[in-house]
């Protein structure tokens, strides 16, 4: 295949940016979208070009480093990771636009990287149960029905990778957060903290500058993990009920 | 140097419980005057940084990635084992411990794995304490399967993705303390050097890999939980950053390195597809308790396979070899990875292989899906069915999948005692960067067990009673020899900037992973390994001389970061081909052409290397030193592995 790339080139965060186009040949329908990526790497770094920096490392989708924003689209035309995309879903001679993704809270590192620490202080909000290590009761224990805990596994998938926030008119993060406080309010072992995950969770969430949500669906559609609209859902149910009621006894 | 395992004395079943109320233990009010440093987030670094901070001391984790959740735990698919006997099948600590030991072709310790055992079962009592989803019974208890070589159902699951949940468990419990203020996070930042004062290690430096800022960091204890090292073979089914820098500059300091050349060929994996092939991708290994391994019983039926005139499915059954069933019919597809990794090379080197390149052979799921229907399958296997299609354009439920070994797991490592402690005091080493539980060859679903194991219960007492010996008197940064080591740092990162040669860093990696999978992958000989080492000198002294790293250290260098791991790459290939030419037997992962029984099965010789070999570094250039410590069983009969 011969494709040309249009590529998203960044210095640093301070850099303002812009593209530049590659055209490359030789491209095999078998190679992973990041292995073209490598293949275009070895190239410019013969020429004595800077690579093209950009996010991976299992290479097997589920890592959720990977994150490159192709044709307009997070991880590209299929509903899967960009590690897990395949060039067989590109034809010959086609132009092909890759940027980094795109939101106020997940700043540019340099060219396709961007930062995305504030999902991880999305969770260091509250995404956990208090628990420390030993003095645990015995697991089975805490029965848990199959249907709750296949709906808890369901949400517990996220890999953390942004593509809804980079899918979202308003780069929200609500699928992301509400993943968690789903899966969580969802099992016993969540009962406890319920109500203040939900509120500290979202309450992070605004502070890093994600946008709201209006609920497009973008994000479910662009989840390379399917992660259901329904647990937005059950996150607002969670705030609303963690509103109105009260824990003090 | 004498290496003492410190394992305790008396019966093994106590010997844990008598060494934890032996070892000392810090007042709770003196925790918090002590600092950890905590490489690698992965299961046994996220438990460790997590425990330690619950327990009140000061921790410092670094990972390489952009977040602690990415390591390459996460990619672990099928399950983890533990001793519950939940399914009241005859499991029992003793029997895990003996599985392990005989599965590892007895060549680790009986304290450590009877301690690995026996923890397991807390292990999941924690894990489902902190919401991991496992899998359950519609009685609302935790179901188990069998997995990998064992005859009871022991292993716990989440789907295909238990190690993303065990992973995500560890990383909630890591990012409650750092809320807390007990675990400061440094991600995207690569350990380069451990400092050592007065033969302990008191800190390490680092590079920040946005801005390229050569760091010092200083504590009184540092855990390496930096995992694996099969990248050396440039294609394994290791995440494209995992790497042996961390445990290798440790070396160069004075921690042994331990039976470099145990690896684990992984018998079900994607085969190789060209040489654009960056990566290798693992299908869980419990495929193979509903699918079944098949090559054409004639290369006649194989050779048209591979031209394409005939399809899987249009060869009949009475000429089928379902090899594994016929030469081990009591463990039939079930057998340990090596086993089932040798077989596929023997019947493909016969020329039975199925796919375009003869390096591969099926995996079939006809008889199952029959059997169980395929909603069945597609319950327990669905996101594995799924990623094979994505990956090879085929669809599994209607044909059979194309698997062939690859490089997975390292059960080599650095040398630990029973404290994981490495020969150098205050230096520990965790989960698959040490050496200490798998021997030879490690299990199905043991890996996440060990990282547990070790982060979660075994770390907290150990390093505790190392910390109570030091006394809690304030450690900082300002020792000379931190700037020294700054120095060689900085120094070599300037050196590989200004070689400005004409070959790519990846050329050298897929040049020294060739070589290493050729000679020192699934069978090795005295001839290959002496080739082998001639031509990773000269591969390096090119690297040395001929590499290209474009750019500065003062920004993100994706070029320098490969480099620094592959010139490391490039000195433990060495070490791994004098482990293996130095052990004249075959175990487990280990197999010698050489040593072999008439059925082809691996012959060891417990007379001579019933012993760990652990290597220290001796200075640039100079050939490294043996030292061996003997492995004594005496609860295990040493036997020849049979799985007829």
């Amino acid at each position: 295949m011969k494709l040309t790339l249009k590529v998203w080139r960044q210095k640093n965060n301070a850099d303002k940016g812009g593209f530049v186009s590659y055209p490359i040949d030789g491209i095999s329908k078998d190679m992973s979208f990041l292995e073209m990526m490598d293949v275009l790497n070895e190239q410019l770094t013969e020429k004595g070009e800077d690579p093209v920096h950009f996010d991976h490392d299992c290479r097997e989708g589920i890592c959720g480093m990977c994150s490159l924003h192709i044709n307009g689209k997070p991880h590209g035309p299929q509903q899967t990771t960009t590690c897990q995309l395949h060039m067989r879903s590109f034809s010959d001679g086609e132009t092909i636009t890759i940027e980094p993704w795109r939101a106020k809270a997940f700043p540019v590192v340099k060219d396709l990287v961007v930062d995305r620490s504030a999902f991880d202080r999305i969770i260091q909000a509250g995404g956990y149960v208090s628990v420390n290590t030993g003095g645990v009761p015995d697991a089975n224990e805490i029965p848990i029905p199959k249907k709750i805990a296949d709906e808890a596994f369901d949400a517990a998938t996220c890999i953390g990778c942004g593509a809804c926030v980079a899918a979202c008119k308003n780069a929200s993060a609500m699928l992301f957060t509400s993943a968690k406080i789903s899966q969580l309010a969802m099992l016993p072992q969540g009962q406890v903290e319920r109500k203040d995950r939900a509120e500290k969770m979202i309450a992070q969430m605004d502070a890093e500058g994600f946008g709201a949500c209006t609920n497009t669906g973008a994000c479910a559609a662009e989840c390379p993990k399917g992660i259901s609209l329904t647990n937005i859902a059950r996150m607002n149910r969670e705030y609303f009920t963690a509103a109105v009621t009260t824990e003090n006894v | 140097m004498i290496l003492d395992s410190k394992i305790p004395a008396g019966p093994l079943a106590e010997k844990w419980t008598k060494h934890k109320f032996n070892m000392k233990l810090v007042n709770p009010a003196n925790k918090r005057k002590y600092d950890v440093i905590v490489v690698g987030t992965g299961l046994a670094g996220a438990s460790a940084a997590a425990s330690l901070a619950e327990l009140g001391y000061n921790v410092k984790a670094f990972c390489f990635q952009d977040s602690p959740r990415r390591a390459h735990s996460i990619a672990a698919q099928g399950g983890i084992n533990a001793a519950k006997n939940y399914q009241n099948d005859g499991d029992s600590v003793f029997r895990l411990f003996y599985d392990t030991i005989k599965g590892g072709d007895y060549r680790a310790r009986e304290g450590n794995v009877y301690r690995l055992a026996e923890v397991s079962v807390n292990i999941i009592d924690q894990c489902v304490a902190q919401g991991v989803p496992f899998a359950r019974e519609y009685g609302g208890l935790l179901a188990n399967r069998s997995f990998g070589g064992a005859q009871v159902s022991r292993t716990f699951y989440a789907r295909g993705q238990t190690g993303q949940q065990l992973l995500l468990g560890a990383y909630s419990a890591l990012s409650r303390q750092v809320a807390n203020g007990k675990v400061k996070l440094y991600p995207r930042t690569e350990m380069m050097d451990v400092v050592k004062i007065d033969g302990h290690a008191r800190g390490i430096i680092t590079r920040n890999l946005i801005t390229g800022a050569i760091e010092k960091h200083a504590a009184h204890a540092v855990l390496l939980c930096t995992g694996g090292y099969g990248n050396v073979f440039f294609l394994s089914t290791n995440a494209m950053g995992s790497n042996v820098t961390a445990a290798w500059r440790a070396h160069k300091r004075g921690a042994y390195f331990a039976n470099p050349c145990y690896t684990q060929i992984h018998p079900t994996c994607i085969p190789v597809s060209g040489d654009h092939q960056s990566k290798l991708t693992l299908m869980s290994e419990s495929l193979r308790n509903d699918g079944r391994v098949w090559v054409p019983s004639t290369v006649e039926m194989a050779e048209k396979l591979r031209k394409g005139q005939i399809k899987a499915n249009d060869i009949p059954e009475n000429e089928r070899d379902y090899y594994l069933e016929r030469k081990y019919p009591s463990f039939g597809n079930l057998v340990p990875r090596d086993v089932a990794s040798r077989n596929a090379k023997y019947v493909c080197d016969e020329g039975r292989g199925v796919n375009e390149t003869g390096e591969a052979v099926f995996l079939d799921f006809r008889d199952a899906i029959k059997r169980d229907g395929e909603d069945t399958i597609r319950a327990r296997y669905g996101n594995l069915f799924d990623m094979y299609q994505q990956i090879t354009g085929e669809n599994p439920y209607q044909v059979p999948m194309m698997i062939y070994p690859a490089v997975h797991y390292t059960m080599g490592g650095l040398w630990v005692d029973y404290n994981l402690s490495t020969t150098i005091p205050g230096l520990y080493a965790l989960g698959e960067a040490n050496f200490s539980d798998h021997g030879a060859n490690r299990l199905g679903a043991s890996a996440l067990m060990q990282g547990l194991a070790d982060g979660y219960f075994v770390i907290p007492y150990t390093v505790g009673d190392y910390l109570a010996q030091i006394g809690p008197s304030p450690v900082n940064a300002d020792h000379p020899e931190f700037d020294k080591s700054i120095q060689e740092v900085n120094d070599r990162i300037q050196k590989l900037l200004s070689i400005k040669g004409s070959r790519t860093v990846d050329y050298f990696h897929k040049k020294l992973g060739k070589i290493m999978w050729n000679e020192c992958g699934m069978a090795r000989t005295a001839e290959g390994l002496k080739q082998a080492k001639a031509d990773i000198k000269a591969l390096r002294e090119e690297f040395w001389k001929d590499v290209k790293v474009l750019g500065e250290n003062e920004e993100l260098n994706q070029s320098l970061e490969k480099a620094h791991r592959v010139a490391d790459f490039l000195e433990l290939g060495e070490l791994m081909i004098d482990d293996a030419f130095n052990r004249e037997e075959s175990c487990g992962g280990h197999f010698r052409e050489e040593y072999q029984t008439p059925e082809g099965e691996a012959l060891r010789d417990d007379e001579n290397f019933a012993y760990v070999a652990a290597w220290k570094y001796l200075g640039e250039g100079q050939e490294e030193e043996l030292h061996k410590e003997p492995l004594e069983f005496e609860n295990v009969k040493l036997t020849q592995r049979s799985y007829k």
